[in-house]
């Protein structure tokens, strides 16, 4: 029998299945599948691609959770680590009658017609949370793997970094190579407690034909620091996330660094929001994005200065490589206390073709130098991730100076 | 005859900046290019170097003995024509090790197997600029104009030029930054297969050279050529102005 709980939230996501987004195009979800069970195992290319995303299923990393359409095939933790649980969020929440006090508090099960569609036709999803006080070195890593024709993947993940603990999430989120029309709804909610560090990594690589609406919430406590590094090479059909970020205590800090290659027709609309709650918080989103083919980006960004000494700041990097492509910078800073400082700097511009010669002058080839150019340009420096991470996902950028992505798309 | 240059002429938006420029520069030679400022000299440095928006309206430039003319940057630059900037741009995000080794034709990212992958160590250390501290800096960002000069030097010196075009790299320079790129020019060049058309405007950086030639440009043609040991006293003495009023070649 059905919870009250649960049965509560389900008519809650049933006033909300016909709301439309507040960005984005609308997207109906009715032709996709919500259902199924995959018994498949850990295949080649499920481990090849998995790793394209930063997931080295090979490498137990802390703990691994890799889940297949809307199956669970790995949700292990490696061994001698302590003070780490990782579980699928359903087996979580029988565990755990409290963890019902995390379930839809850091964003509305009523947001959107995906919020509500999610809880609905929810389909797994994970539950990762560091004890307080330990500090987690390795990284956590998470694979949501969409391999089946048309399926709608809609996991709901909760997060807890318990006080003073430190905590790195690797989330990489893919689809098979012959996978075409797919649909992914991730719900995930964060929560770092007092003094806590969560460092959470996504890097994507859909299909051509995937649609991704992710819905996201981060609560953080005082003296809590949260940063988020989002990563976005290949073609996508359609990608519209705005997570919030709620700075609850004081000195608590939220950093967002994005990093966009857009290309082909994908259309790209992602941003955050920070609300600078409680005294000294501090918020920051860059973003920086190549924009070629016929892509079009929107970065959206706000910022609430709420509280004394708080401090918010804005960045958009903008890197136009075809005329047909197009990127638009919607900043806003919203200041509700007078001693709060927000900032916003936005510059798009095309590739410069001083350095463009300079490179060439070096006898590198134009698509070479093109790429390298890219490369630099959105070369991430991301702060608090482990070195290991950090030069694969420069080998990964490294790549698009000699793939096909790294040559001037027809425009 | 290394480069060869003949009737060249060369235009800017439809405004003639090179009228009928002729100059050699044989094998193992170094040769200087001097002239007062909007002479032309870094004109002529960019068109042999084939910068698109300089426009040859007639002549040819022969490399090797064969037409370059119509080639691109990268296609000159891979034949053997280095160019070391005046003013070189700044590259956020390319560290000048990546780029001396991608100037070498090593790809730092995905090397090949028998790449030297000690080479931008290298070459760093021949400008005495130190790999540990340079070789992960951004292209440019924040150098000093000696730092800048002798991260060009390193960039070409690891292509292995074999003409090696240097647009002022005296210029903006300290005295003991000045010895630096005065003593690695000159160690390069004499153990390389390689010759020098140096631009400048000062006698400085040429004692370390010692050219065979001084070409003096002005309005865009050469308008005197001598060697460094009769030229040089002469442009000191007088300075262009004079000089070539006295030679009858100035209005």
């Amino acid at each position: 029998m059905t919870e009250a709980w649960k049965e509560k939230l389900r008519a809650r996501a049933f006033t909300a299945l016909t709301k439309k987004a507040a960005f984005g195009n609308d997207i109906d979800l009715s032709e996709f599948v919500t259902e199924g069970t995959r018994t498949a195992t850990v295949t080649e290319e499920i481990q090849r691609r998995s790793l394209e995303v930063g997931v080295d299923i090979s490498q137990r990393k802390a703990g691994t959770y890799l889940q297949l359409d809307h199956s669970v095939l790995l949700s292990q933790l490696a061994s001698k680590v302590q003070g780490l649980e990782l579980m699928p969020t359903d087996l979580a929440l029988e565990k755990y009658d409290w963890l019902r006090d995390y379930y839809w508090k850091a964003l509305s099960v009523e947001q959107d017609k995906y919020t509500a569609i999610a809880e609905l036709k929810r389909t797994k999803g994970y539950f990762i949370r560091s004890a307080p006080h330990e500090k987690i070195e390795r990284p956590v890593q998470s694979c949501l793997y969409i391999e089946s024709e048309g399926v709608l993947q809609a996991p709901h993940n909760i997060v807890i970094a318990e006080e003073g603990s430190e905590l790195n999430i690797v989330s990489g989120c893919t689809t098979g190579i012959k996978t075409k029309r797919a649909a992914h709804l991730g719900i995930s909610e964060f929560y770092v407690k007092k003094g806590a560090t969560l460092v959470f990594t996504m890097i994507h690589n859909w299909g051509e034909e995937t649609y991704i609406r992710p819905r996201t919430g981060i609560i953080v406590e005082e003296g809590g620091t949260f940063i988020s590094n989002y990563i976005l090479i290949k073609p996508v059909r359609d990608i519209q996330s705005y997570p919030t970020a709620y700075l609850k205590g004081k000195n608590a800090s939220a950093k967002f660094y994005t990093i966009l290659y857009a290309s082909k027709d994908s259309i790209v609309d992602l941003g955050n929001r920070i609300l600078l709650m409680d005294e000294g918080t501090t918020g920051e989103s860059v973003f920086k994005v190549v924009a070629t083919g016929s892509a079009k980006v929107y970065n959206r960004g706000q910022i609430f200065g709420q509280n004394k000494g708080t401090k918010g700041h804005l960045e958009c990097r903008g890197l136009m490589l075809c005329p047909t492509a197009s990127i638009t910078a919607i900043p806003e800073l919203v200041a509700e206390h007078s001693e709060t400082e927000l900032s916003h700097e936005a510059a798009i511009g095309k590739l410069q073709e001083e350095q463009l010669n300079y490179l060439m002058a070096r006898g590198i080839h134009p698509d070479q130098a093109i790429g390298v150019l890219v490369k630099g340009f959105l070369d991430p420096g991301l702060p608090g991730l482990p070195d290991s991470l950090q030069k694969e996902i420069r080998s990964r950028l490294s790549l698009m100076e000699k793939a096909p992505s790294g040559k001037k798309e027809p425009c | 005859m290394l480069l060869d240059v003949s009737g060249l002429r060369v235009s800017v938006d439809g405004k003639e900046l090179l009228r009928s420029v002729d100059l050699a520069v044989g094998r193992k030679e170094v040769i200087a290019v001097m002239g007062h400022n909007a002479s032309g000299k870094t004109t002529l440095a960019l068109t042999l170097a084939g910068f698109p928006q300089y426009k040859v309206t007639a002549g040819r430039i022969l490399f090797e003995g064969k037409d370059v003319t119509s080639l691109s940057i990268d296609e000159r630059a891979r034949l053997g024509i280095a160019l070391a900037f005046q003013s070189p741009p700044t590259i956020r995000g390319i560290r000048l090790g990546h780029m001396i080794s991608l100037a070498g034709g090593v790809n730092p990212w995905t090397p090949k197997p028998g790449d030297d992958l000690t080479l931008a160590e290298k070459m760093l250390e021949k400008v005495k600029l130190d790999p540990a501290k340079y070789a992960s800096r951004e292209v440019n960002v924040g150098f000093s104009g000696g730092e800048r000069k002798r991260a060009e030097l390193a960039q070409i010196f690891a292509m292995k030029a074999k003409l090696m075009i240097l647009d002022e790299p005296d210029s903006g320079v300290d005295i003991d930054s000045l010895k630096i790129v005065g003593n690695s020019l000159r160690e390069h060049f004499e153990t390389h297969d390689c010759s020098i058309m140096i631009i400048t405007h000062h006698r400085h950086i040429l004692q370390y050279l010692r050219p065979t030639r001084i070409h003096i440009l002005s309005e865009g043609r050469v308008v005197a050529t001598g060697n460094y040991d009769e030229l040089m006293p002469k442009i000191e003495e007088l300075g262009y102005e004079r000089l070539l009023t006295e030679m009858g070649k100035h209005d």
